[in-house]
Parts: structure tokens; sequence; C-alpha cells
């Protein structure tokens, strides 16, 4: 009695074929030609889905603007530089990153980075222990840091901004008790902490690297596409997993070969780009990764499925804030000392400027650990351009803070436009 | 009770399968098969459809790792099967319609192979096409021999698709009607309390004043 037209006509279609009414028309055409593409492209700017086309149109557009300023900047050395300054501050991203998906924050990574700096360095030069060991130790105090706020906000119910705001004040403060009068404590120059940021891979390492990359990543995708197709599911061709290969090979290349015409791949940014794909696969590929983006689009949802949510914001803080300790221990590693003032400046609202404008979203559920390279690409750039054109830290601190409003304008739009365009949907 | 959210009173048995059962919590409730779709659909808006389909039950292969494919032939299966016509299934919830939200929460607890369905207020939030589209799922998960609750106030949908209807009023049975042969009419009467003789009318209106129009 109330069946609608187009309705019925639906139930005629589905007897006859069953399988056939089931498939998008739209899906196959995106499957097989470059129009099909086009028009997927178009529905996805429309629903909001921009994905990273903002962040790389960013990064060229700064690009092309600081080396018409500054010849040097496109330099191998002054890029090679970049992919080493970006690499502390970008693991901590990664770690900000999780929280976020969460739609939690955490404010105190930046004094758990000082602490896990001051820590190391106190074990390691004052009490002479093993430099692996006082690594281990570092990121040990940042993990149980972490798990720490983690408890006191899934079990106790205190609202994250507030615990990690204390962690914020309170970590700082052990970590000026840690320094005492000392102002600095230098590190060795030629120990494992040190050689984290010193060394460089030779050219044929660096090469081997990519290569070995980009042949795991196209067999695996050819490997799945051809599941897909076995299992009658929509498919990519494989034309369009080359072409997609090709994507991931051109930064890939480009990166490797301009690295090598300095130094080679530094082991810093490695160590940073590592850690993202590593997450990235555990967000996208796990089952721990799944539950974190339920937890984050509706925690309650999620618990009624079964997943243990407690147990998922503990181990994300617990991780965020061990990555916090690994930037950490970077930044000792880089100024070969660490003082009272590491990871006491601009390095929390970098961070977590960097997830933002990497394209996670503050609102939970949204966003993945590439936004850490990208993110972290952007604002190292702008603060190695402007450095080239000896501009302050006021200039540098004002263009960020467009960049983020940018980032969040962006989000914030975007998640306006997938709800109305949720209302098309029939 | 039957979902298994509250303890039922004691004094009374449920029967199942004509033997007396136990239902103490939602878990008891999937195991004797029944599958509860509540109101607020319990979906993640940032997930796909696969992955709200199989959230807290994924299937995994090689160490630990989402088998995305396994899943997704599994949820088109699925799909089909009720003839729900969903374009792409890797698109976030987010962006369906409320009658195809409705469906995949129906389908999500029909993963668990239920034998009775119950569905509290599917198409109180629903437009008049999309009702329909519910309304059509339920009766195909009716030609699929499961059992289907359908707790709804709306007259329409319940004469539309049920068999019988059960009157809960003020936590009391107020009547079982075979839908086909009783009026619209007399539903709402037993719902309201009021019957078509003034004088019971009058004694029901000095036993309980209030009004509610559905319970559970």
């Amino acid at each position: 009695m109330t069946q609608q037209t187009h309705l019925t006509h639906e139930d005629t279609a589905t007897e006859t074929a069953p399988t056939e009414a089931a498939r998008d028309p739209r899906l196959l055409v995106t499957a097989a030609s470059p129009r099909g593409w086009i028009q997927a492209l178009r529905r996805n700017v429309r629903g909001g889905e921009l994905g990273p086309v903002p962040v790389v149109v960013g990064l060229v557009l700064i690009a092309v603007v600081f080396q018409s300023l500054n010849d040097r900047f496109l330099s191998p050395q002054n890029l090679s530089n970049l992919t080493v300054q970006i690499a502390a501050i970008g693991l901590m991203t990664t770690g900000v990153i999780m929280v976020l998906l969460l739609g939690e924050i955490d404010l105190s990574i930046g004094s758990v980075a000082g602490l896990s700096a001051a820590v190391l360095a106190v074990l390691a030069v004052r009490h002479g222990v093993n430099e692996w060991l006082a690594i281990l130790a570092a990121l040990g105090v940042g993990l149980l840091i972490g798990l720490l706020h983690g408890v006191i906000f899934a079990k106790v119910g205190v609202p994250a901004f507030v615990v990690t705001l204390a962690g914020l004040l309170g970590w700082q403060g052990t970590h000026l008790y840690l320094m005492g009068s000392d102002g600095t404590i230098s590190t060795s120059s030629s120990g494992p902490i040190a050689l984290l940021t010193q060394t460089y891979f030779v050219p044929f390492l660096g090469w081997a690297i990519a290569a070995a990359t980009l042949a795991l990543y196209l067999v695996c995708a050819l490997t799945a596409e051809r599941r897909r197709r076995l299992s009658g599911l929509p498919y990519r061709a494989p034309v369009q997993v080359l072409a997609r290969t090709g994507m991931l090979a051109l930064p890939l290349i480009g990166g490797v070969w301009t690295l090598n015409q300095y130094n080679g791949v530094p082991l810093a940014f490695l160590v940073f780009v590592g850690f993202v794909v590593l997450l990235d696969l555990v967000l996208r590929k796990t089952r721990y990764g799944r539950m974190v983006y339920a937890v984050g689009g509706n925690a309650e949802a999620a618990r009624r499925a079964g997943v243990n949510v407690d147990l998922i914001r503990v181990s994300v803080f617990g991780i965020a804030s061990a990555l916090a300790a690994l930037g950490g221990i970077m930044l000792v590693s880089r100024n070969f000392a660490a003082s009272v003032s590491t990871g006491g400046g601009a390095e929390l609202m970098m961070a977590i400027a960097a997830a933002v404008i990497g394209g996670t979203s503050l609102f939970g559920g949204r966003g993945n650990a590439y936004s850490a390279l990208l993110g972290g690409l952007v604002l190292g750039a702008i603060t190695s351009g402007l450095l080239l054109l000896q501009m302050d830290t006021s200039v540098r601190f004002m263009i960020t803070a467009a960049v983020l409003l940018i980032a969040v304008i962006l989000d914030a739009v975007s998640r306006r436009g997938r709800k109305t365009h949720a209302r098309g949907g029939a | 009770m039957i979902a298994g959210a509250h303890p039922a009173d004691t004094g009374g048995t449920i029967a199942w399968d004509g033997r007396p059962v136990g239902i103490g919590s939602p878990s008891d409730a999937q195991r004797l098969g029944i599958a509860t779709i509540y109101q607020d659909l319990a979906l993640c808006d940032n997930l796909d459809i696969v992955a709200n389909l199989f959230l807290g039950n994924e299937q995994l292969h090689f160490p630990g790792t989402l088998d995305e494919v396994a899943m997704e032939s599994r949820a088109r299966e699925l799909l089909d099967s009720l003839s729900v016509r969903i374009p792409d299934l890797r698109v976030p919830v987010s962006a369906l319609s409320g009658g195809q939200r409705q469906i995949i929460a129906i389908a999500r607890s029909l993963l668990g192979q239920p034998r009775v369905v119950m569905l509290d207020e599917p198409t109180a939030a629903l437009g008049v096409a999309q009702t329909a589209q519910v309304l059509d799922l339920i009766e195909r998960l009716r030609d699929q021999g499961l059992g289907v609750v359908l707790i709804s106030h709306n007259m329409a949908d319940v004469r539309a698709v049920a068999d019988r209807a059960v009157v809960l009023r003020l936590g009391r049975n107020a009547g079982d009607f075979p839908i086909a042969e009783t009026s619209y009419e007399e539903i709402v009467a037993a719902i309201t309390g009021a019957t078509d003789n003034p004088v019971t009318r009058r004694s029901e209106r000095t036993g309980a004043s209030a009004v509610a129009t559905k319970d559970h």
C-alpha cells in the first residue's frame, strides 16, 4: 500500500537478475575508463572527500613561492636538511593523529618529548648508562606516561583535554626537576643517539629501499585486485594499479634522487616515514585500526559491537606518548644535547598543526597516517623557506597560523559538504 | 525483556521453542538467536558499509589483517539476498539516507544468523519512500522464515506488514489481534485504552488516567 513506483520497479529488476541489479553502474564505469575516474573525482569533491589534494597543492605552491624568492630553497642540501628537521616533530605528529582519530586531544606530547629527552640525557651522560638502554628507557617513560593519561581518561572519565593539560604542566615540571641546575646536558657526538640523525644511507641503499617499496606495493596491489576480481567484486584494472604505482613512484624516486645529490637518504627521515607507513598499515589493515576509527566515529556503537573502548583509548594514548618520546630522542640527537627548553617551545603546537594541515579531522574518526608526512612537510617547508629569507620566528608563526586556519576551514567545510551530500542518497 | 536489555520480573516464563529460558543480558538473547535493532541504529558514520556490517566481528586472514575481500563479498551476498540495492559498499555510512542506514543496521543484525529480529521504531524518522523501503525489507525477512517483532506506534506500518498486532498498554497485554480480521479502530481502541463501549471506557478512565500509545 505504501509502495513507491521506483521500489516496485526495483523489485521486478531484482527478480529477473538479482546480481546485475545489485551492481552499481557508476562503479563499473569508474573501474573502466578515464572519464569514469573524472566523474568519481568530481563525486568525491562534491561529497567533501578531498583527500590529500589540498595539501599537495599547498606544498607545490609553497615550493614555487620560496624557490622564486630564493633559488637555494629547492637545492638538494636544503631539502635534505628539511627532511631531517621534520623527523622529530613528525614522529610526535603520528602520535597526535592516533589521538585525533579518537576525537580526543593530547596536549602533553611536547612535555613528554622534553621529559624523555631529559631522561635520555641524564641516564646516558650523568649515569653513564649504555646509550641504547637509555633510549629504551626514555621510550618506556613515554609509554608509561601515555598509559597513565589513558587510564585516567578512559577509566576515571576525566576529559582528555584536562588530563593532558595537567600532563603538559606536570611533565614539564618533572623535566626541569630532572635537569636540575644544568641548563643543558650535552650528549656524545658519536654514539647511537647522535647517529640517529647523523646517518645517511649510501645512494645504492636509498635506491634499493625505493625499489623494494615499489615492488612490494605493486605485488600486493595486484594480488589484492586479482582476489577482488575472482570474488566478483568491483576491482581496479591492472592498468589502474600501474598508474597508482606510478603516482607513488614519482615522489619516491624524485625524493631519493634529490637526497642522493647531497648526502643520501637520512636515517631520521626513514625512521619517520617508516613509522608513518607502519601506522597507516595498522590503521587500515588491522582489526585494531578499525576499532580506533570506530571509537572515533561512534564510541557507543563501537561498545555495543563488542569493542573494548577503554582498552582502545588507553592503548592509543600510550602509543601517542611513546611516539612523542621518540620525537624527543630525535630532538636530542639533532642538537647533541637535551636542554631545559627541549620540547617546551612550539613543538606541541607544530605537531598538532601538522596533523590538521595534513588532513586529519579534529572531529574524530577521519584522517590517516600520511597527514603526518604531508603536514610535516608543509610546516617544515615554511620554516626552512623563511629561514632562507632570514625572516623572524614571528613571521613564521603568523604564516603557520594562516595555513593552519585554512586547513581547519577546509575540514569544517568538507564536513558540511558531506552532511548535505548525504541527503542526496536515495 | 526479549532483547535482554532489562531482566524480566519473576512470576512468568519466557518460552523459546517450547522450553522455558532465562534471558538475563543482551548476549543471552543473541545466543538464542534474537537480534535487536535499537532506534538509534548504532552505526559508525565515518566507516564504510562493509566496516559497519562487520564491526566487532571482522573476518581476518594472515596474521591479524582484515580480510576485506571476504567481508565485502559476504556483505554483497547478504544485501543481494535482501534485494537491497546500495550502489557502493565502500561509501561511508554518513553518505546514506535514513532508510538505507536502517537497512544496514538490520542487515548487520542478520550476519549473526538470528531467528527472530526485533525492530524498535524502524520507520520513526523516515520519509514515505524510505519507510516503504524498510517495510519491503521487513516483508522479505518474513518471507525468509525469520520471526519479526516490529515495535511501532504507526498503525499504517503495522497494518502493512504485520500478521498479528499485540498491544501493550501500561506494561500489560491489552490485546492480541490478527491484523486481517481487525479494523484500524479496534487496535487504536486497545492502544488508547478505549473500547467501543462507553461504560467500559468510563471504568477504564477511572483505572488509568494516563494515555500510553506505545509501550515495551
